[in-house]
């Protein structure tokens, strides 16, 4: 892994100062930088003209009392762009009204604490991020009143702190008049941290700080990096999966008005135009002869049908107890299948990247997840060194995983095209160009055989999953393949805690490869096993004649927090009371990133349409950083999860994607928005994620609502009625 | 080719089959307005035309001479206007990239519906999608910014 250019961290000391050189201001605390570090960086002369800058960090404090928060994170909706800033203010006990927010340069000093690489993903960031920035908080707050008890000549622990001023009996200064002074301090050797039960901020609901620049058209995505002499370049990408350009007449894409240039690049044929209208009607001109290769036999119907007889096979064991084959040789096995499509992550904003390279290296601006894989694959791309390349990251369109591709798809794609053309270029994609562009949540296909005890419990349990690997093939397989099983394969199956209720289970894995590139589409791989175990837990619990609640709870630890989390939600749903007319109700309950989520879903169905009136969602994520964001990510989780449960699938014929647009890959609209009501249990327990958690267990919660409503089992996504 | 944006003239040069859109982004240089289909599909592009709402993706500019466009720029730079106000108040907005066609839509609607139930609210909002799933909230802020408005009104505060 250490000859993987993509995974390589280290920079210059002279790279890095140059990046902190355009943070500095006042004071700017560095609590991340091991002490070695430290001291490497003050071996060496700093130039005269400089000043001397302090290792960079996360808090910078101006003169006028503005306190700034560089966030390592990517704020794509989830609201890092709050929470994070949260936790640094509570320990720094600065006036939250003078906080501002700025994404952090790429640098290896924003690096993920367990992922070692600059990166927002895998609902991991508050978490993940925690104790560093209360530290840095406490840090900076310590060293401010150090510079206080040096300027009054006091002790430091006579001082105290209130919102942004250090006061020592009749003296009280801001953090803004001590900032300077507090810089040139020693960092101290260890800071205390607050007791959890003297938090001002976090735990309490507080609203966004990116709101104002998001409700007046300011906020600036990648879409809207505007650079002098920019063009706008439209690519021309193969038709199918994996195919190459074998030849191209760009005659008449050349004589549209507006066409600057047209360039071959490894992905196809980039039409740069004077704007994005030019450059797409060229592009719509360009004759491209395309080597199609074996992508283009690719079929849905073809594939799940090779789905459906690996299953039937043994694959690579991921998880077993007991004498499985034995086991089922007595009592009535029940079987099923299950199946869920490709899936297009189609965020908001489609896919774009600003790339302008100068004498003395490349910036790049876009909506990114994974800020070092960027600028690793562009140094490559360039040969230039990784802190040549400056990651400036904007506000994020949405992600959902599609902004954390290990092959930085569309930012290399950028840097290929203005390396070609000479040119600052920003490449935009269509909404065709995202649906078509690859990357999609695997088909999966699960077969899932049960037998019941006397009790109505499981006595054996057998789940054989077929689905492509997303981490094969990247920088993070040595990480997270092991024995052929790729971790997010079998997530939220072989780690179901029904499994410890059954004596004898296994889950195996198949995973088939083929030219159709995948990824992880928000929850992964619980994107589908949630709606394979949750709604075969409720075929056991019909066929054993139990209550769908009640089953669960027989089968989940008495004070496991899938228990509290479903004993919360059916509190809260009022589980048993009497419904509408037509009205019925489904239940799931799922963990994933730290996280354990239950939902209960009421629906109508009527002319085969699902209709969801009302979801009930109870999550124990672990002490809570802001309540407005646990509630926005339920929502949203719940809102993306239905708009697949309810309608979206990717399919192939002849290897091209039979969906294009929101017209044919149909996602969740405001007319079909649930009441969504949201409960946290109170938890001191360990500190989950948020913005994925919320999407598995809603497919589940509809279709167990369904079968509750008409009787039908649904066992393929999107849900349709026979 | 001369159009009104925000009450500001503006002479542009551009083909005549070009999107609204892409004059207002690529050549104006006005990028709260967004793209997110390219066929009126999302409303991600939704600007007002003689104060209707329109998806300027699909909408020519040569076909708007003489006429009013108004886009996020022109609802209020300092988002003091009551559905911007609903919509902080509310904490609707999550990556933010569909909120200024949300905006627009919803905007549209007050102003020709100054209290719509949420029936009302589906059937003007339902063009507008959102990934991120702030519908709950965006229904919530549209219900909140007909209150501010409706006190903020001088013919109501002395009725």
């Amino acid at each position: 892994m250490h000859n993987d250019p993509t995974l390589q961290t280290a920079q210059t000391r002279r790279a890095f100062l140059k990046t902190t050189a355009t943070l500095s201001a006042g004071l700017v605390v560095a609590c991340f930088i091991p002490q070695t570090l430290r001291r490497a960086f003050a071996e060496e002369p700093v130039k005269p003209a400089a000043p001397p800058i302090p290792p960079n960090a996360f808090v910078r404090i101006a003169p006028d009392n503005n306190v700034t928060v560089l966030l390592k994170h990517s704020e794509m909706g989830q609201g890092v762009w709050t929470s994070i800033p949260m936790v640094v203010a509570e320990e720094l006990d600065c006036d939250w009204s003078k906080v501002h927010v700025e994404h952090a340069p790429a640098a290896p000093a924003y690096a993920h604490t367990v992922f070692g690489i600059q990166m927002t993903g895998g609902s991991t960031s508050t978490w993940e991020s925690f104790e560093q920035l209360r530290k840095a908080g406490a840090t900076a707050r310590a060293l401010l009143i150090a510079a206080a008890a040096q300027k009054w000549k006091a002790q430091a622990s006579d001082c105290h702190t209130e919102k942004g001023f250090v006061i020592c009996g009749k003296h009280k200064a801001s953090y803004g008049e001590l900032a300077d002074a507090a810089a040139n301090l020693p960092l101290p050797a260890d800071v205390k941290l607050k007791d959890a039960k003297d938090f001002t901020l976090i735990g309490k609901p507080t609203k966004r700080l990116d709101s104002k620049a998001k409700v007046n058209g300011s906020a600036e995505f990648g879409i809207d990096v505007k650079r002098p002499n920019m063009v706008i370049a439209v690519v021309a990408r193969s038709p199918v999966p994996g195919g190459k350009v074998k030849s191209f007449d760009a005659a008449k894409a050349k004589a549209v008005p507006g066409v600057i240039d047209i360039v071959q690049v490894p992905s196809g044929i980039a039409v740069l135009g004077k704007h994005f209208w030019a450059a797409k009607q060229g592009r719509d001109a360009l004759v491209v002869d395309w080597d199609l290769g074996a992508g283009a036999t690719i079929s849905t119907a073809g594939q799940r049908a090779e789905y459906r007889k690996l299953a039937q096979t043994p694959g690579a064991v991921a998880k077993t107890a007991g004498d499985v084959d034995a086991a089922f040789k007595s009592g009535k096995v029940i079987e099923a299948e299950y199946e869920t499509p490709f899936l297009a992550h189609a965020p908001m904003e489609p896919e774009n990247c600003t790339v302008e390279i100068g004498k003395d290296g490349a910036d790049i601006w876009t909506g990114t997840q994974f800020q070092t894989l960027d600028q690793n694959l562009s140094a490559q791309i360039l040969g230039l060194k990784p802190e040549q390349v400056r990651i400036h990251t904007t506000f994020l369109g949405g992600g959902f995983g599609r902004r954390a591709n290990p092959t930085c798809d569309y930012v290399t794609e950028a840097v290929q095209v203005a390396k070609a053309s000479g040119k600052t270029v920003k490449v935009v994609w269509t909404r065709e160009d995202d649906i078509h562009g690859g990357y999609y949540r695997p088909m999966w296909l699960s077969r899932v055989r049960a037998t019941l005890a006397q009790d109505g419990k499981p006595a054996a349990w057998a789940h054989t999953l077929v689905g492509q690997s997303i981490l094969a093939g990247t920088p993070f397989e040595k990480m997270m393949v092991k024995n052929g099983i790729d971790a997010t394969s079998v997530e939220g199956a072989a780690d179901s805690p029904y499994l410890d209720a059954v004596p004898a289970h296994r889950v195996d894995l198949h995973s088939p490869t083929s030219p159709i590139t995948v990824l992880w589409w928000r929850s992964v791989g619980h994107s589908n096993t949630a709606f394979v175990v949750e709604s075969f837990v409720d075929e056991l619990a019909a066929a054993a004649k139990k209550d769908p609640l009640e089953y669960r709870r027989t089968l989940l630890p008495e004070k496991s927090r899938e228990r509290l989390a479903l004993d919360l939600a059916a509190e809260k749903f009022g589980w048993g009371k009497p419904l509408p007319q037509g009205h019925a109700a489904g239940i799931a309950v799922h963990a994933s990133f730290g996280s354990y989520v239950a939902q209960i879903a009421e629906v109508s169905v009527a002319d085969k349409q699902i209709k969801v009136h009302r979801v009930v969602c109870a999550i124990d994520c672990g002490p809570v950083v802001n309540p407005l964001t646990v509630e926005a990510q339920m929502q949203s989780g719940i809102a993306f999860g239905l708009g697949a449960a309810l309608h979206s699938e990717l399919t192939f014929k002849d290897g091209r994607p039979e969906q294009s647009n929101f017209h044919n890959y149909t996602v969740l609209r405001l007319n079909e928005m649930p009441k969504v009501e949201v409960y946290t249990v109170p938890s001191t327990d360990k500190m989950g994620g948020c913005g994925e958690p919320g999407t598995p267990p809603i497919a589940p919660a509809v279709a167990n609502a369904v079968f509750a409503a008409t009787g039908q089992r649904l066992r393929s996504l999107p849900l349709r009625l026979a | 080719m001369k159009l009104e944006i925000n009450g500001e003239p503006h002479e542009v040069d551009v083909p005549a089959d070009m999107p609204l859109l892409w004059v207002l982004r690529d050549v104006l240089g006005m990028s709260g307005t967004k793209f997110g289909c390219g066929m009126a599909q999302c409303g991600a592009c939704t600007v007002h035309v003689d104060g209707a709402p329109v998806r300027s993706c699909v909408t020519p500019a040569a076909a708007l001479a003489g006429k009013k466009i108004t886009t996020i720029e022109g609802i209020s730079k300092s988002a003091d206007h009551p559905v911007q106000r609903a919509w902080i108040e509310t904490d609707v907005v999550q990556c933010g990239y569909c909120q200024s066609g949300q905006i627009m839509s919803a905007t549209a609607l007050l102003a020709k519906n100054p209290k719509p139930t949420d029936a009302e609210i589906d059937a003007a909002m339902t063009g507008n999608i959102c990934r991120c799933g702030t519908y709950q909230r965006i229904r919530t802020a549209v219900h909140r910014a007909a209150e501010l408005m409706a006190t903020s009104t001088p013919e109501k505060s002395h009725a």
